[in-house]
């Protein structure tokens, strides 16, 4: 019996320490290692330097509805690259009132961002901006380029944008517009 | 045609040929911004003049009424009937959609008032008064030429390609035209079976001085002159139809490459002339995007996108292959979801030789209006794979040998030059046809085109979501028109690529 319990104790004791190592020591390795590499963020997560401002160009459907317009907007001011592309995502999916109008589908929520020491930005929203989308090239490319043209024209440091949707990498958002590589900034799209 | 030209020649024809050597002279003076536009019938010539208002050309609603005997009325609210033998055109001032006999037609620009007068596009005459005209009218926008009744006036085309010691001219009349070379001292006369041509001014830009041909000219209504140089030898002409042309070609020789060369001999290397043109384009993929469960865009109106994709390649389908004789594949011919690949795959399997997807557009901004042309682009992130594809790879037996791979995903980026070359001679096709946006074509990364191995373009026929124009986009005229254009750009598009290159 004593063999017994004394068994039972050192799995116990065992599987203590595989559960420590497992959820605590080595995400912590794992985040640290990973910071020269890969950066994380989940929106919401690090709180931003109290009410300081940057301007920031957000990206609106112009007038004829073909192109993006810029918008010279204040936004919230973000430690580092990353943090920074949070507070400039945050504030382009933000709704915005006639006569503004976003290509950004209403409900779409940015639910991870990560960036890569190469400059690429991945850009996980909910699936509000696939099932809340009108479709259509032309509204297709103002959103992947209101995103992509938000990340890049603001942040030297990120070169390319890769639009995931739950997630996952996907096809297209609307059928049209391939999202399986990072797209670059295409100023042609800008009036 | 001919039941009717045939009693007519009994007319006296002196008369006629009279007439119409003023016609054409007068065509062929005309600077290329003609402020006019030639009316051609069998009572002879005129004139009317046409106004520019922006970039398009407008002629006077009196005018017309005056030649076709029309009824114009106007009416409250800025409408006017045109009245024709109980037939109905109603227009709008600011409206560039017509009614036609109750059918809806679309106009480049609404009618416009200048002073007491009433200005309409030209392609008035084309879209509304031809359908509900007693005689045909054949209105042809480029040479700014409305030919009534049945007259046989050509479109004929020169080409002169110089190949060392010979030459070839090509000559294209469209619709077919027999005709006759004979030489009579330093000139080729053709001499065309038709009552007047259609062709530019000069036909042939001049050439250097001691070139075989030296210029092409236009002598009288129904003939060209072919000027040759000093080195002259002799000819040899020969006629095939192509289609709904016929191709005229005439192989000359010079003196130069032999001391007696037998006058009509052709030169071994040439090609035979009367060989058939190779047909480049056998088989066209069109796809109706979307479908089942992915409707696509839906209309304020109801209609949607796949249900209207379908409808037109069904349309393209039946034209192209009854009258072309080319094979239409279609990715899809009911309402079910096919994936992106797969539409792809069904084109490349199939060898096909030309790609052309069908879709209908969106905007959040609801007066957005008028069709695109989009051509594949490329990330610079897919395109770096690309370059690694091509290598050794080893054979069997031992060594190795290049090859040259080509990703599926990328296997557009062979064709993106002929794509961008069909999306402009498609923007072309349309031009007259329907409402195009600002920049008609254009380069997208489009999903559905970059796994294509042949020219592709994606044409996003309309707006949806602008109510004029989705009553527009669901309407039989306004589909038969992109049928149309999709026709000519076709043919035109095959006959650059069986042309060698540039047209």
């Amino acid at each position: 019996m004593t063999r017994r319990a004394l068994v039972v104790a050192a799995l116990v004791g065992v599987a203590a320490a595989l559960v420590w190592a497992l959820f605590v020591a080595v995400p912590r390795r794992a985040s640290r290692a990973g910071s020269n590499t890969v950066a994380a963020a989940a929106p919401g997560a690090a709180p931003t330097t109290s009410g300081r401002k940057i301007k920031a160009r957000l990206f609106y459907v112009s007038g004829d509805g073909m192109h993006l317009v810029r918008v010279e907007r204040d936004v919230a001011y973000g430690e580092g690259t990353l943090e920074q592309a949070r507070e400039i995502l945050a504030a382009q999916v933000t709704p915005v009132a006639e006569p503004l109008v976003s290509a950004i589908p209403a409900g779409a929520t940015v639910r991870a961002l990560f960036l890569t020491e190469g400059g690429e930005a991945y850009v996980d929203f909910s699936r509000d901006i696939t099932t809340g989308h009108t479709g259509g090239t032309s509204d297709e490319l103002l959103t992947i380029y209101t995103i992509v043209n938000a990340l890049t024209e603001n942040l030297p440091a990120v070169t390319a944008v890769q639009v995931l949707v739950d997630g996952k990498e996907v096809d297209t958002l609307a059928g049209h517009i391939d999202l399986r590589n990072p797209i670059a900034r295409n100023p042609a799209w800008v009036q | 045609m001919d039941p009717l030209v045939r009693p007519l020649r009994l007319l006296p024809a002196a008369a006629i040929c009279g007439l119409l050597v003023i016609v054409v002279a007068t065509l062929s003076s005309q600077p290329a911004p003609a402020s006019s536009l030639t009316l051609l019938s069998r009572d002879g010539r005129k004139t009317l003049p046409i106004a520019i208002v922006g970039d398009q050309e407008f002629v006077a609603l009196d005018d017309l009424a005056t030649t076709f005997q029309l009824a114009v009325r106007e009416e409250s609210l800025g409408a006017m009937t045109v009245s024709y033998k109980g037939r109905t055109i109603v227009l709008t001032a600011d409206q560039s959609l017509a009614s036609v006999s109750g059918r809806l037609i679309s106009l480049p620009a609404p009618p416009s008032r200048s002073g007491r007068r009433w200005l309409v596009p030209v392609e008035f005459i084309s879209r509304a008064l031809a359908p509900i005209y007693d005689v045909r009218l054949d209105f042809r926008k480029p040479s700014h030429l409305l030919v009534i009744g049945d007259l046989r006036v050509p479109r004929v085309t020169v080409r002169y390609d110089p190949l060392g010691a010979t030459a070839r001219l090509t000559i294209d009349a469209t619709p077919r035209a027999a005709s006759t070379v004979s030489q009579e001292n330093d000139a080729l006369t053709i001499k065309f079976d038709v009552e007047a041509l259609d062709v530019a001014s000069p036909p042939l830009a001049p050439q250097a001085p001691q070139s075989l041909v030296q210029s092409v000219r236009l002598a009288d209504p129904t003939t060209l002159v072919v000027q040759i140089g000093p080195r002259f030898a002799g000819f040899k002409a020969s006629s095939e139809p192509v289609d709904t042309t016929t191709r005229l070609v005439i192989d000359l020789t010079s003196t130069q490459t032999e001391t007696a060369p037998p006058p009509a001999q052709v030169p071994p290397e040439l090609p035979p002339a009367l060989a058939p043109a190779p047909s480049a384009v056998r088989t066209i993929a069109v796809d109706p995007g979307h479908g089942g469960d992915d409707e696509g865009v839906n209309g304020a109106g109801g209609a949607k996108e796949k249900d209207l994709a379908l409808a037109v390649a069904r349309r393209v389908k039946s034209v192209i292959e009854a009258r072309l004789g080319v094979r239409v594949l279609l990715t899809r011919d009911d309402d079910r979801n096919v994936p992106i690949d797969e539409r792809t795959a069904i084109a490349n399997n199939n060898k096909a030789d030309l790609f052309v997807s069908l879709h209908a557009n969106a905007s959040l901004r609801k007066t957005a209006a008028g069709a695109a042309i989009f051509v594949a682009a490329f990330e610079k992130s897919a395109a770096q794979g690309a370059s690694t594809t091509g290598g050794r790879v080893p054979t069997f037996g031992g060594g190795s040998r290049e090859i040259d791979l080509v990703l599926w995903d990328l296997a557009q980026t062979q064709h993106v030059e002929q794509s961008a070359a069909f999306a402009g001679i498609l923007e072309q096709q349309l031009r007259d046809r329907i409402p195009l946006v600002a920049q008609p074509v254009d380069r997208a990364p489009l999903r559905v085109l970059e796994s294509a191995n042949m020219p592709a373009v994606l044409l996003e026929m309309g707006y949806l979501t602008n109510v004029g124009q989705e009553k527009l986009l669901t309407s039989d005229p306004f589909q038969n028109m992109i049928v149309q254009a999709l026709f000519d750009a076709v043919i035109r598009f095959r006959d650059t690529v069986t042309g060698g290159g540039t047209p």
